[in-house]
């Protein structure tokens, strides 16, 4: 009785999974190795294999892994501060955090462009102190900055949760026995918290690696990311073959970085 | 086991009915109804309620930013719309693909409106003007700002001067991007010769250095905010920005640009044709085809709705309404699947050396 109740309970989930995941992921390996007739080729998949698509897709890796460091060296600080203070105070500054995720990205994306710009926010402030205007806006810069800024509540929230359940008698524990707050931190925290570490890091790394809209508005369409290049695919050329194939290549790096998550996270259970 | 496999079906059989549902063509929408689907920012909202009001049918209105957007969403026809406003090249485009039909002429008297100038263009693309009626039509130009450039701007040259450097805008879009270099390079805009291609394709790379964004719709924004001092941008574009910043010209270079025309068609599965040409007529009469002057500022091939405008400097502005015969003027054609993917491939060469 109690188990048929569970997969009741279960079908939505299932129709979610096969409807919004499963199919949609059969179409693109579909279409990733069938040419515009629908006949066989791996030509979609190999077509990885030129100077602009590695070029595009190497720029990719090095953003995401730029971005993602940095949101790990930003989050991690923040959130051993926020599970000192307070509960009160530590509600208030989380939802600090969470709340530029209340808006739409595509639309925070736009404001950082109006900040960053030659004649914008910052070079305004900039001009009225009479220091040296800053030009960032359409070079690397400004795109790692977007993606930081877009991603980095991604990084905070699963590393918060794993350090705030962390036993304090554990901690206490520690200090008891003479350890300083250095080596509570190496010897307790640090390995306590790392699930939360490696799910943040898959949850930046994925978007940063993925995205086309941050390249897109921040780099002025001068750095092309293999997210740009699928896009253009798509929507330019309308070459949904071609644009399915790169987006398979792009999946095995995903799966490849889900696959570190999942073996941590069985590591933490033993 | 069984029991499970039932699961399975009904869950199945659920999400059959969510996706006919979900359909936005599904047997309840009426006959008075019409699905338009035009570019951004391109019709008065009011000319919309209007044509509501005075015939009772119901417009259903989607946008698009892009001819290459637009089409692979026709061709598949997800959603099935009467009536899309293209540019001359993705016409043709249409037309040889089957995805037009024919208009029916007789229904709308209104087209004696259109100047039979562009008629006479249109045949580029439809011969014997069967398939669009025009709506809009304009060149593609320089837009610069005279408080930064303090010389005279009458060549694409100028776009490839170290000294503007971090100050030009160009258009992020492939035929545009390469008529620029082709037009400097003294070749036609629709070449297909490789060898013509490849130069063009390097005289951009040297350009890209200098650029300051690839951008489509945000030149207008970006030369208001005096972001750049040159940009390249359609002419209708270019009279709102003086509107808006004084400062802003707008000149045709000397090596010849692209005049376009962007035109009303009846896609082959729309459901509405009546409504469709209805609303054709609707949009040819001249104070219909002046209040949309008004708003998207774009050139109207509307001769008695062009006389309506009280500004004589608009009605005669030589960028809205320049003589013709003074530039060396192309309109795109279509060139083939072939040769289009490779312009792809070669604008994004540009783009990421």
């Amino acid at each position: 009785m109690n188990e048929r109740r569970n997969s009741f309970l279960a079908a939505p989930y299932l129709v979610w999974s096969i409807g919004f995941i499963l199919i949609p992921l059969i179409y693109i390996l579909y279409f990733a190795f069938t040419d515009a007739s629908g006949t066989f080729t791996i030509g979609n998949v190999s077509a990885i294999i030129s100077y602009v698509n590695i070029r595009a897709l190497m720029l990719s890796i090095l953003f995401s892994i730029a971005s993602t460091f940095i949101c790990l060296l930003l989050a991690y600080p923040l959130c051993l501060i926020l599970t000192t203070v307070t509960s009160s105070s530590s509600a208030f500054l989380s939802l600090i955090f969470i709340l530029p995720m209340w808006m739409n990205s595509l639309l925070r994306t736009f404001a950082w462009q109006n900040i960053l710009e030659r004649k914008g926010v910052i070079n305004g402030i900039l001009l009225f102190l009479h220091l040296p205007p800053l030009y960032i806006i359409n070079k690397p810069p400004a795109i790692l900055l977007g993606m930081v800024y877009d991603f980095l509540p991604f990084m905070v929230l699963p590393i918060y949760n794993s350090v705030s359940r962390i036993d304090k008698d554990l901690i206490n524990a520690g200090r008891d026995l003479g350890a300083d707050y250095f080596q509570i931190l190496k010897g307790i925290i640090w390995p306590l918290s790392l699930p939360g570490v490696i799910s943040g890091i898959t949850m930046v790394f994925v978007p940063s690696l993925t995205t086309f809209v941050i390249s897109d508005i921040l780099g002025g369409g001068k750095i092309l990311l293999i997210g740009n290049v699928i896009e253009q695919l798509f929507t330019q050329d309308s070459d949904w073959n071609a644009g399915a194939g790169l987006s398979a290549i792009l999946m095995i790096f995903i799966v490849f970085s889900m696959i570190i998550t999942a073996k941590y996270d069985r590591e933490d259970i033993s | 086991m069984i029991k499970k496999l039932i699961s399975v079906l009904m869950i199945l059989s659920l999400s059959f009915m969510m996706i006919s549902c979900g359909h936005p063509d599904g047997t309840a929408s009426g006959e008075d109804t019409l699905y338009v689907y035009n570019w951004g920012e391109y019709i008065d909202p009011e000319v919309l309620t209007m044509f509501e009001e005075e015939t009772g049918i119901e417009v259903i209105y989607d946008e698009y930013e892009t001819n290459e957007i637009m089409y692979p969403r026709i061709e598949a026809g997800a959603v099935v719309y009467d009536l899309v406003c293209p540019s001359d090249y993705m016409i043709s485009k249409m037309r040889e693909n089957g995805l037009l039909q024919e208009i029916d002429m007789d229904n709308i008297p209104n087209l004696k409106n259109i100047g039979e100038d562009y008629w006479k263009n249109s045949e580029e693309f439809d011969p014997g003007n069967r398939y669009s009626v025009p709506y809009v039509w304009g060149t593609v130009g320089i837009l610069y700002n005279k408080s930064m450039v303090h010389e005279k701007v009458d060549s694409w040259k100028i776009l490839w001067d170290e000294k503007y450097k971090d100050e030009i805008l160009m258009q992020d879009s492939v035929r545009d991007a390469f008529m620029v270099a082709e037009r400097l390079l003294g070749y036609s805009m629709n070449t297909t010769d490789e060898d013509e291609l490849q130069e063009a394709k390097e005289l951009l790379m040297a350009q890209k250095p200098i650029v300051q964004a690839y951008v489509v719709d945000q030149v207008r924004d970006k030369m208001i905010g005096n972001e750049a001092a040159l940009g390249v941008i359609y002419s209708g574009e270019a009279i709102y920005t003086q509107r808006e910043n004084p400062d802003l010209e707008y000149v045709i270079p000397k090596e010849g640009t692209n005049v376009w025309i962007d035109s009303w068609v009846i896609p082959k599965n729309a459901r509405h044709k009546k409504n469709a040409e209805k609303f054709i007529d609707f949009l040819c009469r001249p104070d219909i085809a002046y209040m949309n002057f008004d708003y998207i500022t774009y050139s109207t091939p509307n001769v008695p709705g062009r006389e309506l405008i009280e500004d004589e400097d608009i009605r005669n502005s030589p960028i809205a309404y320049p003589v013709l015969s003074d530039y060396e003027l192309e309109t795109y054609i279509y060139l083939g699947e072939k040769a289009d993917r490779h312009l792809n491939d070669l604008w994004r060469e540009v783009k990421s050396y």
